[in-house]
């Protein structure tokens, strides 16, 4: 008969990787006089190689991973004599392994409502099977076979979809307008020429879900009556082009596009215009000169593009976030679509989380999230030791809102409201490192290239605005200059034609509003409260956190940093070009700005 | 492929390829990585020519597909794997060195590299 031993000390997955286990095992054993007591066994492979050598302590099937002989003498203590697992050596499975969660735990998505974009990253952009495999063209089947076109208009009236370009016009009313026009050629259009910095919503729905935008398109010709679709994308976006052609090539195959779509005998194709990176091309009667093949310039807005748009035909332009949106509506229903939001926005609405920001990133969210779940729960906060300044949204024409209005829903309202908008969707975080006056310069300085030039106020308003900003970044403005800041913006905004020159002041309008003694600290005091404006700091060496290890000496291109080592370094202002560079490679603090 | 005719056709497409994205996902490995354009700008590309070169040289049969921007931008590349039944795993900042471990540890032996996970979807709930 075999010998009865209390417990039995089960090892394997040695594979030579650990040959002092066992005997450091029995020798433990023996040595706290447990050897009657207690059987080391060696065991075959169990399969977890990568964690071995791994321990099973039977009968309490306690299983250990990764042991190693130092681990032994508390392996023995806690689990030989005192019966208790030792958590530090228990195996974690790896599928609940509590460190890494389910996608929906993970706060940067459990926040988000993803409706337009949950295909995109999903499903193969190249595969339509993929897409008609998630469901895929069957709200269009249900759009061309079971509803009539009035039907459709009167679904997305009801559901509240308004154009996710950024205005926020009714895109039900802009169908309805279109239909009722007089006419018998009509035109839809795709907007996807988005131009904000630091925005690529469109971008990432144009590669990563195609069929969607195109889906939404077809169903809206039906609405209207349409039987030719543009989608204008920018050329700087080559993977969204490929991938939009490549869909609109396999939606034709496929019967989806072209003449008799699915035997419903209606006929509707799509054609890519690529624009050349015009900003003002993304608004909407200059997009639609560029699609003529004309140069891009609005035109007064004296007729809407309803009625006569494209080669003066009716027009319905929407955003290709606004298109995506409409197989949704169709799928689920008008109600379950204005079942989220606020009541006058609804739906989700994509935004690039760009900036000072840990999770950078592309987030949707439902309409009416505040600010702060944005930029604290789904972006994870100010990332190193900045804090929380301002967010930007609504692309170079929108505002900056301050700390203390984080508070506020997003929407298309109450955006406006604060003195920015909503855009298409980009959100610029800052930290108390951005100076907010020359935030505004690079916005004008951006608008200012961009600007077409066909109405002077713009043209030459943001000149100069432009020459003001850079003049007191400069540490030369004067108090008076703030008055002529806001009469020349208001000006802009009131005299410009189309939505650019209206919308270009706000930058400089909200800058002004919500940080006005950043700007007055710039002209009275001649200071940069955040360290930014070159002109007015003085990169200085903090004497107590200077240890004198020399980096910043070498690294300086001007040589402006002398010192003996180990003792505190100095910087001639004389020579000093305030790179920053000192201030970036310092490990101990010991370079300021003031 | 022939033209679809009607919504009939359509409805017995979408159970065709759905059945077979089953099968694909049931019987073998889906690696998944995101190329899009911020994808592509943090080394996606490099990373699924690695994971290519990988099961070439290891001689597995891996279905490797590509998807859009999922949103996590700031921890591309992202590189999913999807077996049979399982969670689909995400592997986040991924380097073309990091893809032999995820290959042999992962796809070989089942065992998700818990260091550089970044999070998990269940499957059957995407929609």
């Amino acid at each position: 008969m075999a010998e009865q031993h209390r417990a039995d000390v089960i090892v394997s997955c040695l594979h030579g990787r650990c040959p002092d286990l066992i005997p450091a095992l029995q020798e433990e054993i023996e040595r706290r006089g447990l050897t009657t007591e207690v059987e080391v066994v060696e065991s075959g492979c169990r399969g977890l190689c990568a964690m071995g050598p791994v321990i099973l302590l039977q009968p309490e099937g306690i299983f250990y991973t990764n042991v190693q002989p130092a681990d032994v003498p508390e392996l023995v203590e806690e689990t030989l004599i005192k019966g208790r697992a030792v958590p530090r050596l228990t195996y974690k499975e790896p599928l609940t392994h509590k460190d890494v969660c389910y996608y929906e735990d993970i706060p940067f998505y459990n926040k988000q409502m993803r409706h337009v974009m949950h295909k995109c990253g999903m499903i193969n952009p190249e595969s339509i099977a993929e897409y008609i495999a998630l469901d895929g063209y069957q709200a269009l089947a249900k759009a061309l076979t079971e509803m009539s076109p009035e039907e459709i208009i009167a679904e997305v009236k009801k559901s509240g979809l308004r154009g996710r370009g950024g205005a926020g016009f009714a895109t039900g009313r802009k169908w309805e307008s279109t239909r009722q026009a007089e006419g018998d050629v009509r035109y839809v259009v795709a907007n996807g020429d988005e131009g904000d910095p630091g925005a690529f919503m469109n971008r990432s729905l144009m590669e990563g879900d195609p069929h969607a935008i195109i889906e939404g398109m077809v169903i809206g010709a039906y609405a209207i009556g349409a039987h030719e679709g543009f989608i204008y994308v920018r050329d700087e976006y080559p993977l969204a082009v490929r991938n939009l052609n490549m869909a609109i090539e396999q939606a034709r195959e496929y019967g989806l596009l072209g003449e008799d779509i699915l035997g419903t005998g209606f006929d509707f194709d799509i054609r890519i215009v690529r624009g050349a990176g015009a900003f003002v091309c993304g608004e909407s009667s200059a997009l639609m000169q560029s699609v003529e093949g004309k140069v891009g310039e609005p035109r007064p807005k004296h007729y809407h593009a309803t009625e006569r748009g494209l080669w003066d035909k009716p027009t319905a332009l929407n955003n290709v976030e606004t298109w995506a949106n409409i197989p949704l509506i169709i799928n689920n229903g008008a109600d379950w679509f204005a079942s989220v939001g606020t009541e006058r926005s609804k739906g989700t609405k994509t935004f690039c989380l760009v900036g000072q920001i840990a999770n950078t990133g592309l987030i949707e969210v439902p309409m009416g999230i505040t600010l702060r779940e944005i930029v604290y729960d789904i972006g994870g906060g100010i990332p190193g030791n900045g804090d929380f300044k301002a967010v930007q949204t609504g692309g170079p024409s929108g505002g900056c809102i301050p700390a203390d209005q984080l508070d506020l829903p997003v929407d298309y309202d109450s955006l406006i409201e604060a003195g920015s908008m909503m855009g298409s969707g980009g959100m610029i975080v800052m930290d108390n490192h951005t100076c907010m006056v020359d935030i505004a310069r690079y916005f004008l300085d951006f608008l200012k290239e961009e600007s077409c030039g066909k109405c002077t106020p713009c043209r030459e308003g943001i000149r100069r605005m432009l020459e003001i900003l850079t003049r007191i970044t400069q540490g030369e403005g004067e108090m008076a200059d703030l008055d002529t800041l806001e009469a020349l913006a208001r000006t802009v905004q009131n005299a410009s034609l189309c939505g650019l020159g209206k919308s270009a002041p706000n930058p400089v309008l909200s800058t002004l509003h919500y940080f006005r003694d950043e700007y007055v600290a710039h002209i009275e005091e001649k200071k940069c409260p955040a360290g930014v404006c070159k002109a007015l700091i003085e990169y200085y060496i903090i004497a107590e956190n200077c240890t004198g290890c020399g980096l910043c000496r070498r690294k300086c291109p001007q040589q402006a940093i002398s010192g003996e080592k180990k003792e505190p370094h100095v910087i001639d202002l004389e020579l000093c070009i305030k790179c920053g560079i000192c201030h970036d490679v310092c490990k101990f603090d010991a370079v300021g700005v003031r | 492929m022939p033209k679809l005719k009607s919504v009939e056709e359509l409805r017995n497409l979408r159970a065709q390829v759905q059945k077979d994205l089953t099968a694909r996902t049931e019987t073998t490995t889906t690696i998944t990585v995101g190329m899009g354009t911020c994808g592509i700008s943090a080394g996606a590309r490099e990373v699924m020519q690695a994971v290519l070169q990988e099961l070439n040289a290891r001689e597995i049969k891996a279905h490797v597909t590509t998807v859009g921007c999922i949103g996590m931008c700031s921890k591309e590349p992202l590189l999913d794997i999807q077996q049979g039944d399982e969670p689909r795993i995400t592997y986040g900042n991924v380097t073309p060195k990091m893809v032999p471990r995820i290959i042999e540890e992962h796809v070989i032996h089942g065992r998700v590299v818990d260091d550089w996970v970044v999070g998990r979807i269940a499957m059957g709930q995407e929609e």
